[in-house]
């Protein structure tokens, strides 16, 4: 297969020119109101370039967005409350924390279902329809009930974040740890391992690849999950509280710029967890 | 046929909970230490397996009965009462331990155990909440036992039919529709002209990982409060993955049989409709599947940032904020029913049109 570096970077070329080109026309209705206002008539070319920069326009165009990201990142200080870097590090630190602990009970869980008949039974036809469920819908209440009986800050958005990554990592470890083949299983009772033996050393690695297939659904659900979670704090901090406040005071070019830091952070998350991917299956020697 | 540990263990407590209750005086609750005393000598007793499964099933639940019909007296939260509900429990969970284990070459039977244990599971879920929220009085500003939700759900079906018809019938109906039908559209253009499949395909698949929900505030800036602007994240979020699944599933077609049809003289429009895009249908199912829970988040997150006086999503972050959490439990409740019976008819759905496909014909 040839690079598809070319046609990425035309395709994306083509976006960025559509979103120029929407900008001038989502902002037209506002902007000749202006220039009538001041018996103005402009050229073409005027009335192009004042589209584009607007204070709060309809959809702001591109650069105004990076010059927005690039003020409140780099030139602002970290500790400022106008600082992207300080919002998108409180959204971050919940999201990891979240993902950590919902990684690690839904190994849990995986585990105890693999080993435990009713379990498996019992639970496991949940967890599944749970899959179906909007449970971010309850994102709202864990905030307000775990307020009110005092626990506030970094711990309810986490929970949140926790919340929703347990169910994927869950299904996929079942999955992963219910993969190796009959014939392998029988070899290791043929060499008389234990329970423990024969997980550590066949349920476990073939489970390995499952499990950070889950950790990618799972860790862009978690930023998800902690976004959600900052918007009903009254909006303190966070990128959620970014898109809110935003949206109050129609603030546009705010909320585009905190878009583009979370979905920047998405990236980088999943990147590392698929970098970590590849890395441990090349240790292992199951790298394709 | 050994004795389960779980048996024992339920015996224990029922005798413990017995002597509690003397000790106690509740006499109320006497009746539920001797229903799980002699239900468990069913256990013990040879009265084969079906007999003791039978007889646990029904002494449980009696048991639970009592329990809950206790909740009213002042026995509630007494030493005993909780011995009671510990040893119910694990009668309960004995009987789930005893039906698993059920080994038989009967498939309707093997079925019926199938959708039982997870069913017991639930109504125990619910039973437990039931007596542990009101037994050790949790406010129900906290966490509000399920009988307080059902009985909010049955006084409250006009607001909960209302905000279901503005969520639901409009915002996730029609931005379902548009979305996937339009990501179809767009996988079969794309499928069509290798550059934009190359270029298309790496940006929809790194979109889908991103946090699209944050487009929702600039949805309600373009399109206004009402439903519209809820479709209209709902059509982006379930864009991508129908793009990226589609454009996956047409090219699962084999090339013999895409040979096959080009000695038919097949032409391109044929051989998608009578080769490529049944061949999809699984591909294509897996993205409907996906989006109809991704339809009904978007569409009631969205609701958080500015609709009219009704929805889903208005209910539930209006009524938190006036601490009213039962309404808002019963909201959720009407969530989850409406996303798993949305989920369970594309399936359905997905079953009578893709007979064919292996993972069907077991």
């Amino acid at each position: 297969m040839r690079s598809s570096v070319g046609p990425v970077l035309v395709i994306l070329a083509v976006i960025v020119a559509a979103w120029y080109a929407g900008a001038v026309y989502m902002n037209a209705q506002w902007q000749t109101g202006v220039f009538e206002r001041e018996g103005v008539e402009p050229t073409a070319r005027e009335f192009v370039t004042a589209t584009w920069s607007q204070e709060r326009p309809v959809l702001p165009a591109p650069h105004q967005v990076a010059v927005e990201i690039w003020q409140t990142t780099v030139e602002k200080k970290i500790t400022s409350k106008r600082s992207l870097v300080y919002h998108a590090w409180v959204t971050l630190s919940s999201t990891l924390l979240g993902f950590l602990i919902g990684t690690g009970l839904g190994i849990l869980l995986a585990v105890s279902i693999v080993h435990v008949r009713s379990l498996d039974m019992s639970l496991m036809p949940w967890v599944i329809a749970s899959q179906t469920i909007p449970i971010l819908a309850i994102a709202p209440m864990i905030i307000v009930v775990l307020a009110a009986i005092g626990i506030t800050g970094l711990l309810p958005k986490a929970v949140i974040s926790t919340y929703l990554s347990f169910f994927p990592v869950a299904v996929g470890m079942v999955k992963g740890l219910r993969s190796p083949d009959v014939i392998n299983l029988d070899l290791m009772r043929t060499y008389n391992a234990s329970a423990a033996q024969t997980f550590w050393k066949l349920r476990w690695p073939s489970a390995l690849p499952y499990l950070f297939t889950s950790m990618k659904v799972a860790i862009a659900i978690s930023l998800v999950g902690a976004i959600v979670g900052e918007l009903p704090t009254g909006a303190v901090a966070g990128l959620g509280a970014r898109l809110l406040t935003g949206s109050y005071y129609g603030q546009t070019i705010q909320i585009w710029s905190a878009l583009f830091v979370a979905a920047f952070l998405a990236a980088v998350l999943v990147t590392i967890v698929g970098m970590a991917h590849r890395l441990v299956l090349r240790r292992m020697g199951m790298a394709a | 046929m050994t004795r389960r540990w779980q048996a024992i263990l339920a015996l224990v407590l029922a005798f413990a909970g017995l002597a509690a209750v003397v000790v106690g005086g509740h006499a109320d609750l006497a009746s539920v230490a001797f229903v799980i005393i002699v239900t468990m000598a069913f256990d013990t007793r040879r009265f084969g397996h079906g007999g003791a499964a039978v007889g646990i099933f029904s002494g449980v639940h009696l048991a639970a009965y009592f329990l809950i019909v206790s909740l009213s007296a002042d026995s509630a939260g007494s030493p005993a009462f909780w011995l009671l509900v510990a040893a119910s429990w694990v009668a309960a969970w004995s009987l789930v331990e005893r039906l698993a284990a059920h080994t038989t070459a009967d498939l309707g039977m093997r079925s019926a155990i199938r959708l039982i244990i997870p069913i017991l599971f639930g109504v125990w879920l619910l039973i437990l909440w039931e007596l542990i929220v009101r037994g050790a009085g949790v406010p129900s500003v906290l966490l509000p036992p399920p009988s307080a939700i059902a009985e909010r759900i049955a006084g409250s079906l006009p607001i909960l039919w209302a905000d279901f018809q503005q969520t639901f019938l409009k915002a996730v109906l029609a931005g379902y529709l548009i979305g996937c039908g339009s990501g179809l559209i767009v996988a079969i253009a794309v499928d069509r002209v290798p550059f934009l499949k190359r270029g298309l395909l790496p940006i929809g698949n790194m979109v889908s990982a991103l946090p699209i929900i944050g487009v929702a505030p600039i949805m309600v800036m373009w399109f206004g409060f009402d439903w519209p602007s809820k479709a209209a994240v709902v059509v982006i979020m379930t864009f991508f993955p129908m793009l990226v699944n589609t454009v996956a599933g047409l090219s699962a077609s084999t090339r013999i049989s895409r040979d096959l049809m080009h000695t038919y003289a097949a032409g391109y429009w044929q051989t998608l409709f009578k080769l490529r895009l049944p061949e999809a249908l699984p591909f294509i199912f897996n993205a409907l599947k996906i989006n109809s829970t991704l339809a009904l988040i978007g569409a009631i997150v969205a609701e958080f940032f500015g609709t009219p006086i009704v929805g889903m999503g208005f209910r539930i972050s209006t009524e938190v904020g006036r601490m009213n959490v039962d309404m808002v439990w019963a909201e959720i409740a009407v969530a989850a029913l409406a996303g798993s019976a949305f989920y369970g008819l594309v399936a359905l759905i997905e079953r009578t049109a893709t007979f064919w496909h292996p993972s069907y014909r077991t």
